[in-house]
């Protein structure tokens, strides 16, 4: 198996890898960064993201008021030291990528615009039209191209750590034009894989959204944090779950039911009028307003679709002139996928699965409990973002941590120096390397792997989805346990060693298949309602027994077991989450 | 057992048959030659002018004759092509903004068409009275 | 009553087994909503899992799905398959040589996209201290449509040149040259002069416009490199009459 030496490596090449690796070539130029990712940069599923990031900069805003958003929409179960940290990093790392180039959109004077979104008292929400994640992404790749110190391996899909004595080696990958696996002997590791929203069958997550990092970092005995707080985005497309921006709320957009009624009006949020108004209806976070989705189709007050219920999202009153200015690819979307003009009709819309709060458990400065690996967000877990996060929060924490773990990273080589591979080290590359290729030599298998693939959607979408119960739960951890037995016996039917897809979908199956367990386990023992994580059994939050992080643990024959850590309270004592009229 | 990236190859001859916008791009190509020619015709004119109205007649005679009639028609029919096609593409090359706006392709498009009817007909206007 | 189907004719190769590529066809449930990406994973979870393509978002911003469809470069994720007949063809993308059934290596077009230095070259220097630089809507609109290109590849799947020049630098990447050219943050056209104003640059197009005809996200590289072609001449003389003029 052939070595490649570098100082970091640094897994996954979407915001928050491109961040780091140049924070790294910026840190220290000497330092030889290996930028790995199973697809090309400009691939990476932060391209999808459309509402824009957010950041306080306008005279009307503060910190403590994105602050206690952030806290508040987090149902106070965030790390109250890291959000103080990022949101005031925040306005920094966006200055800093506007430098790069990014486009954001301006107002009249040449300065950054901002518009209102979920969950936030004052409008901070930097935005480049619609496609703000886009905007950001190939800002950060083109200009990740300009450091000779990072050196990137497009299309290697990483396998695993490579850990001996409490301490991270390096990662092994597949190079996947050859199939041959490498070893990147490394002084620091960094995972910034992304989120698991492909574990459900309704996303706006893109197919590579397999939870690969999580999943390395969780065999080699890191805790994964928080995994049962799935957050369900409002408005997906019905069948595709194409993403439909939080940013058309932001403009003025609402949500009515079958008999045009704005039904969010009944859970809290209103009262409907004035609108756009901020914290109110539409502009509620995102966990209510997906709770509230699903009570109206508890009620039969939704409208029946060829993919399900969905409700309409209304923009016709904004007009066509405004709608093209600020909202150009959503209309492009809603034309293209389901045939509506938002101009002239409502969009069907359903919540489906769009971020994962949950991860691999680190702290505030990236870094996790196997020394030299850190990680860097959706797949990490800080926590920022504690039980649901704001719409907006996440591009920035993209920016923010992936500088931190970048410069963590390279403060770690620095002091460290190169890594001595020993025996142990060695062993673990091999076994790593070996483990693919059983995968890839198996015979006489009888599963499938989308057979497999749907069997774990459906279970997580019935037992772990927007609501739960101790049986739903139950029954879902016990089919993850069942899936993992099965996934024993698949085989692969392409024997290629080039772009061998049958092959990376195998192994993506099984990285999903571990983080699945893991939410679902971690969601059965949460005996309470908080943010995302509602339980019918349980409806109200338990702040004496569970303002606690969970902590997923990994067992290679059976379940995870779960246990829990402390939340760090600062300056904000937890108190009820209001938002509608009274939060005026 | 390892990569052997495939190349397919292209034909260098008949690659624009293929396709209906590669056969029209040239076609609009191919009009260069017939206005060169022609234009190398129109200077040999010049020259036969210079030798004398005998010469000139002989000249023109051919270019009534049914050969020259067939060649200046197809030069005119790709002339006509060509300065289509490039005023069509002229506000790709050159986007004008006023007042912030940007000036709609048409509108420049339609502008270059003004201007060549009125210099066509300035031209022609000339040929008649001269 | 039968279920409508339609047959689709794959480009198929692996280099493990095959000398060169052949056609593959399968048949697949027809759907009024799917794209053709949706026939082609039902192929691959259903039919056959040795076919290999690249996908990751579904919603046409990714730019990994691109493909030959019938003839035309297009981005199979948007692609439906109600505004086609019943049988398809579909290849990997033109110019590229195929790795492996509809996956081509793009390595000639990502060191032609950093050749060109896509990035800012900044006109004044500036703090984050400082605050962000000033950018009005209108400066922002100068350049905007040229910061759309998600490297989808289509259009040097399109352009003539490219298929007969391999030098050629491409329409994406001097439409990307000329996003920053235009950027009023920026002043590198002198810089990027080099790659961009060169022979196997700007120069070589012919103005086939074939690209910006295949674009999905109307970019217009074709305009692109006009203007750059303009911008360049226009340089050249003024170099010439001043030599000392910074751009």
């Amino acid at each position: 198996m052939e070595t490649i030496d570098t100082d970091i490596a640094i897994v996954g090449a979407g915001g928050a890898g491109l961040r780091a690796a140049i924070a790294v070539a910026e840190a220290n130029p000497s330092l030889k960064i290996a930028l790995i990712s199973k697809v090309y940069p400009m691939r990476s599923h932060t391209v999808a993201a459309e509402g824009g990031a957010a950041g306080v900069i306008k005279d009307n805003d503060s910190f403590d008021y994105h602050f206690h958003d952030t806290v508040a929409g987090g149902d106070w179960l965030c790390d109250q030291d890291a959000v103080e940290l990022f949101i005031h990093e925040a306005p920094r790392e966006l200055t800093q990528i506007e430098h790069w180039g990014c486009p954001w959109s301006r107002e009249p004077d040449g300065h950054v615009a901002v518009r209102p979104f979920g969950g936030m008292k004052v409008e901070r929400t930097w935005y480049a039209a619609d496609k703000t994640g886009f905007h950001m992404l190939h800002t950060l790749f083109q200009t990740s191209l300009k450091y000779p110190s990072i050196e990137r391996f497009d299309e290697y899909y990483s396998t695993d750590l490579v850990v001996s004595d409490g301490k991270c080696h390096g990662v092994t990958a597949i190079e996947m034009r050859t199939g041959q696996v490498r070893f990147f002997k490394a002084s620091s590791v960094i995972i910034a894989t992304g989120g698991a929203g492909k574990v459900f069958p309704f996303t706006t997550n893109g197919a590579i959204k397999t939870g690969d990092g999580m999943a390395m970092a969780y065999r080699v005995g890191v805790p994964l944090k928080d995994m049962e707080f799935v957050q369900y985005h409002p408005t997906g497309l019905p069948g595709t779950g194409i993403l439909i921006t939080e940013g058309s709320r932001g403009e003025g957009g609402i949500l009515v039911n079958k008999d045009g009624y704005r039904y969010l009006q009944d859970y809290n949020l209103g009262p409907p009028d004035p609108w756009p108004r901020k914290k109110a209806m539409e502009l509620g976070p995102r966990d209510r307003l997906s709770q509230a989705f699903w009570h109206e189709q508890q009620k039969g007050r939704t409208i029946s679709g060829d993919y399900g219920d969905v409700v309409h999202l209304d923009l016709r009153h904004l007009g066509e002139a405004k709608i093209m200015e600020r909202l150009p690819m959503v209309r492009e979307l809603a034309q293209s996928y389901v045939g509506v003009d938002p101009v002239k009709a409502p969009i069907p819309v359903r919540p489906v699965v769009h971020y994962t709060m949950g991860g691999i458990d680190t702290d505030i400065d990236t870094a996790t409990s196997v020394a030299g690996l850190f990680s860097a967000g959706e797949c990490a877990c800080v926590s920022i973002n504690g039980a649901n996060r704001l719409g907006s929060n996440s591009l920035t924490e993209l920016l923010v941590f992936g500088a931190r773990a970048g410069r963590a990273a390279a403060e770690f080589a620095r002091e460290n120096g190169p890594p001595v591979v020993d025996g142990d080290a060695r062993q673990a590359a091999e076994a790593a390397e070996q483990r693919v290729l059983e995968l890839f030599r198996r015979s006489g298998g009888n599963e499938s792997i989308a057979g497999l693939r749907r069997d774990m959607n459906l279970a997580m979408e019935a037992g772990a989805g927007i609501y739960r119960s101790e049986d739903s739960l139950q029954e879902c951890t016990q089919t993850m346990q069942e899936l993992r037995e099965r996934y024993r016996r698949i085989e692969l039917m392409d024997k290629s060693n080039v772009f061998n897809t049958d092959l990376i979908e195998a192994l993506e199956l099984g990285s999903m298949l571990d983080v699945a367990a893991a939410m679902a386990c971690s969601a059965l023992q949460r005996k309470e309602s908080r943010g995302s994580h509602q339980r019918l059994d349980y409806p109200d939050r338990d702040d004496e027994m569970y303002l606690r992080h969970s902590l997923a643990h990994y067992s290679a024959n059976g379940l995870p077991s779960i246990d829990y850590s402390d939340v760090t309270i600062t300056r904000s004592r937890p108190a009820e989450r209001v938002y509608g009229g009274s939060a005026e | 057992m390892s990569r052997r990236p495939y190349i397919r190859p292209v034909s260098t001859t008949g690659w624009w048959l293929r396709d209906g916008l590669y056969f029209r791009y040239m076609m609009r190509e191919l009009s260069s030659l017939f206005i060169g020619a022609f234009t190398i015709f129109l200077i040999l004119g010049l020259y036969r002018l210079s030798q004398g109205r005998a010469e000139f007649e002989v000249f023109t005679a051919r270019l009534l004759g049914p050969a020259g009639t067939a060649f200046a028609l197809l030069t005119l029919i790709f002339a006509i092509y060509h300065t289509y096609t490039w005023f069509q593409v002229t506000p790709k090359a050159m986007p004008i903004v006023l007042a912030g706006k940007r000036i709609p392709g048409f509108v420049i498009v339609a502008a270059h068409w003004l201007l060549f009817a009125a210099v066509s007909a300035t031209v022609w206007l000339l040929a008649v009275i001269f | 009553m039968s279920e409508r189907t339609v047959e689709l004719e794959i480009l198929r190769y692996d280099p493990d087994q095959d000398q060169e590529p052949y056609f593959q066809t399968y048949t697949v449930p027809y759907h009024e909503d799917w794209v053709v990406l949706d026939a082609i994973n039902y192929i691959k979870d259903e039919l056959d899992r040795t076919l290999s393509y690249r996908w990751s978002c579904h919603m046409a911003v990714c730019g990994s799905c691109g493909m030959v469809i019938n003839g035309t470069p297009v981005l199979s994720c948007n692609t439906f398959l109600r505004d086609y007949p019943d049988k398809i063809r579909i290849e990997p993308l033109r110019n590229f040589p195929i790795e492996r059934d509809l996956i081509v290596d793009m390595d000639d077009f990502i060191s032609k996209l950093t050749s060109v230095k896509p990035w800012v070259i900044a006109r004044e220097e500036r703090s984050v201290d400082d605050g962000e630089y000033l950018q009005t809507p209108a400066q922002l609109a100068v350049f905007k449509q040229y910061t759309a290109c998600i490297n989808c590849m289509l259009c040097y799947s399109a352009c003539p040149q490219y298929a007969l020049n391999e030098p050629f630098v491409g329409p994406a990447a001097l439409a990307l040259a000329h996003r920053y050219n235009l950027d009023n943050r920026d002043i590198g056209r002198s810089a990027r002069e080099d790659v961009v104003a060169s022979n196997p640059g700007i120069w070589e197009c012919s103005f086939v416009g074939a690209c910006s005809e295949v674009c999905p996200k109307l970019v217009d590289p074709a305009g692109a490199i006009q203007q750059a072609k303009i911008a360049s001449t226009g340089d050249y003389f003024l170099d010439f009459l001043m030599p000392w003029r910074r751009k």
